[in-house]
């Protein structure tokens, strides 16, 4: 199915949690902040919540900046 | 209390200066103007901008031997933001019937003179003579007896003069925001209030009766007025009533709080002195012109922008003098008596003027000093 | 100079330099600069994850407190979603307002940022708006709720120092907030001056982060800051010492 992941659409396997996806990408669920269309998803529910086709999905994280 | 209407003495979440005012007890003062040094002094003499602190320390006996320094950075400040010019203006006494018992005061209720109350058309007339004379900004002056002067009465008063005049101000009883607001839309753009002392228990014996009693009411009508959207907020102590130190300095508080409260309003300062001898009172702290010129001074320093007046309680003489020093404001032109331009007066007046120059001789005299007389510095957008 | 704590939104702090995490050649340095400038506020930005990225959290001792910024945001609801996407990164609920849409200038929007102050003020946030330092504007933003005011020096990233000095210098007498000088400060003699002033804080991250040496310019501007913070608590001298001068052509009608 495809999700657009941080403005890239791109194919996923259907079923994946929100928790699948961030490790699948090597991120530390512990810093990644998640905005599912439009939503932020709290942290605790990240395995709870399953991908859908066409969602939006934004992963943030903390960066240097001043 | 005796003021008619209690809801915006103390309106919820407001700041009212009688909170700032608390913060400065007299001990406090006294103790700080008596550990002042000549480096305090000094140090506040090259400061932008002063704290109360600082101020304090110009008033203080240590800032005596400095006066030369202290008028000469009022000087320079007074001409960076006021330049060569000195703004003119006249009172106008339209009424002297008054309820109030100030011990002070020619107008005190229990002196048995003839009062007169003028009628609008009569305060007309008075005030288009100083129109004729050249007077843009006028001062509308009466006694406190809202049953005879009303606020009602002020306001027809205002409207009715205010086309021949930029700038019409009052200086009237203590008034309530609604009444002040009926005043601004009558064309008042200005008042004046002054506190006399801001010594309480002074304040009270001084006044022991009458609406004036109310020591708060009053502290707090300065900054009423200003909410109220008043252009102008003028205020001042009678020096002379407290020892100097104190109403010297509360008063110079008083407008810094203003100014940090009401951005917006143009707050100016009077600095009326009473005479050793004024009537049948005992002045016991009168003010001597050394100490005189250390207050207008201090005052300029903590306070560049404020415009300053001085009335014609003080002489030609010390006019001239100190307008070059940081003076801003001066009548001219003026009796204390109610009518005497065009209609009859009935007595002496409130107290006795030094200065009785008139317009011209005013105008003719700033020149000579190196002024401009600026009769109309300023004036309302009418929409 | 023991009780002499600087106060935002509630939580007292002993150090009056906040630090930046930008800019610098290996995120590595930032435990030891962290260390040398006693700091106890560190400001981070908020970005999307590059895949595998680790972020800078890494490098940011957990006693820090950290001042989430908007940078990337170009109006106030952009602020407004990344400050809640950085309170539910679970580090607390300061947030730092930078609202830009001038990429050539860089400098920030008052209007929007006085926007966002007043809904994030009302959510909670501890706001610390970034602006110009215009007095409107600063009285705006502590009418919707800021809890500091944070008004730039010079342009951002300049290095220039105090070069709206005057402007800050009426801030710092008009705003009851704590003033927070952010942008610009390139010299530890500059963040002194500031401090001097009367600033509350100074927040320095090019300044340090550009330094060929960040640990020791670190020091250099935590000294500075001490030192300037002493001196405004001390009040200065008089300059010239004065004398009771003899010729009174001011005063001396005074019969």
């Amino acid at each position: 199915m495809r999700i657009t992941v941080n403005g890239e659409t791109e194919e996923i396997t259907e079923g994946l949690t929100l928790l699948d996806l961030i490790r699948e990408r090597g991120l530390n669920p512990d810093i990644v902040v998640a905005e599912l269309n439009r939503d932020i998803v709290a942290r605790d529910n990240f395995a709870a919540v399953r991908l859908n086709p066409g969602d939006s999905l934004e992963l943030l994280h903390f960066v240097g900046g001043g | 209390m005796n003021h008619p209407v209690l809801a915006d003495h103390f309106a919820p979440g407001e700041a009212h200066f009688d909170e700032c005012l608390a913060e400065w007890p007299r001990e406090r003062r006294a103790a700080l103007a008596a550990a002042a040094t000549t480096h305090d002094v000094l140090a506040a003499l090259e400061k932008d901008v002063l704290s109360p602190k600082d101020f304090m320390a110009l008033l203080s006996p240590a800032a005596e031997p400095f006066l030369e320094q202290m008028a000469r950075r009022s000087r320079e400040i007074t001409l960076r933001f006021f330049g060569r010019a000195v703004n003119i203006f006249s009172p106008l006494y339209i009424s002297d019937i008054c309820t109030n018992h100030c011990r002070y005061c020619g107008f005190n209720a229990d002196n048995h003179q003839k009062r007169r109350h003028l009628t609008v058309e009569e305060a007309a007339a008075e005030a288009f003579a100083l129109a004729d004379a050249g007077i843009a900004h006028i001062l509308l002056l009466t006694g406190d007896a809202r049953h005879i002067a009303s606020p009602e009465y002020i306001a027809e008063v205002a409207a009715r003069i205010k086309p021949r005049f930029a700038s019409v101000g009052v200086e009237v009883y203590s008034l309530t925001l609604e009444e002040y607001r009926l005043l601004l839309q009558n064309g008042v753009d200005s008042m004046t209030m002054f506190q006399e002392t801001y010594n309480r228990e002074l304040y009270e014996w001084l006044h022991p009766a009458g609406p004036k009693h109310d020591f708060l009411w009053r502290l707090n009508t300065p900054a009423r007025a200003a909410r109220a959207g008043l252009h102008g907020v003028g205020i001042g102590a009678l020096m002379g009533l407290d020892e100097f130190i104190h109403d010297a300095f509360c008063t110079g508080l008083h407008a810094w709080w203003l100014q940090k409260h009401f951005p917006g309003v143009d707050v100016s300062l009077s600095v009326p002195r009473m005479c050793p001898h004024e009537g049948s009172f005992e002045v016991k702290h009168a003010v001597n012109d050394r100490q005189f010129v250390q207050y207008i001074t201090a005052l300029r320093c903590f306070l560049p922008r404020c415009g300053i007046t001085v009335s014609s309680r003080e002489s030609a003489y010390m006019r001239n003098h100190i307008v070059p020093i940081g003076v801003t404001r001066v009548s001219a032109g003026v009796s204390t008596a109610v009518g005497g331009r065009v209609v009859e007066a009935e007595n002496s007046g409130q107290f006795d003027i030094s200065d009785h120059r008139s317009v011209p001789e005013m105008v003719r005299d700033l020149a000579a000093l190196g002024y401009q007389a600026v009769a109309k510095d300023w004036e309302a957008c009418d929409f | 100079m023991q009780q002499d704590k600087l106060v935002i939104g509630g939580v007292e702090l002993d150090s009056r330099l906040f630090i930046g995490t930008g800019k610098y050649s290996d995120d590595a340095l930032i435990p030891a600069v962290c260390e040398a400038s006693a700091s106890q506020v560190i400001t981070v930005a908020m970005r999307r994850v590059d895949r595998g990225g680790t972020g800078v959290m890494g490098h940011i001792p957990s006693s820090m407190r950290l001042l989430p910024n908007t940078s990337g945001a170009r109006n106030a609801e952009e602020a407004v979603r990344l400050a809640r996407l950085a309170r539910a990164a679970g580090c607390g609920d300061w947030i730092k307002i930078e609202v830009i849409s001038d990429t050539r200038h860089l400098l920030p929007d008052g209007y929007e940022t006085a926007k966002a102050t007043e809904i994030l003020a009302k959510e909670g946030f501890t706001v610390l708006p970034y602006i110009n330092p215009d007095l409107y504007v600063a009285r705006a933003c502590v009418n919707a709720g800021a809890a500091a005011v944070m008004p730039l020096g010079a342009p951002i990233g300049t290095n220039r120092g105090l070069r709206t000095r005057e402007m800050i210098g009426i801030l710092i007498e008009e705003i009851e907030l704590p003033i927070v000088v952010d942008a610009g400060i390139g010299r530890p003699s500059q963040a002194c001056e500031a401090m001097e002033m009367g600033a509350a804080a100074c927040l320095v991250n090019t300044g340090i982060a550009s330094s060929d040496d960040p640990v020791t310019m670190a020091m250099a501007f935590r000294r500075a800051v001490e030192a300037g913070r002493a001196a405004y608590l001390a009040g200065a001298g008089a300059v010239s010492h004065g004398e009771a001068v003899a010729s009174s052509p001011l005063t001396g009608f005074l019969r």
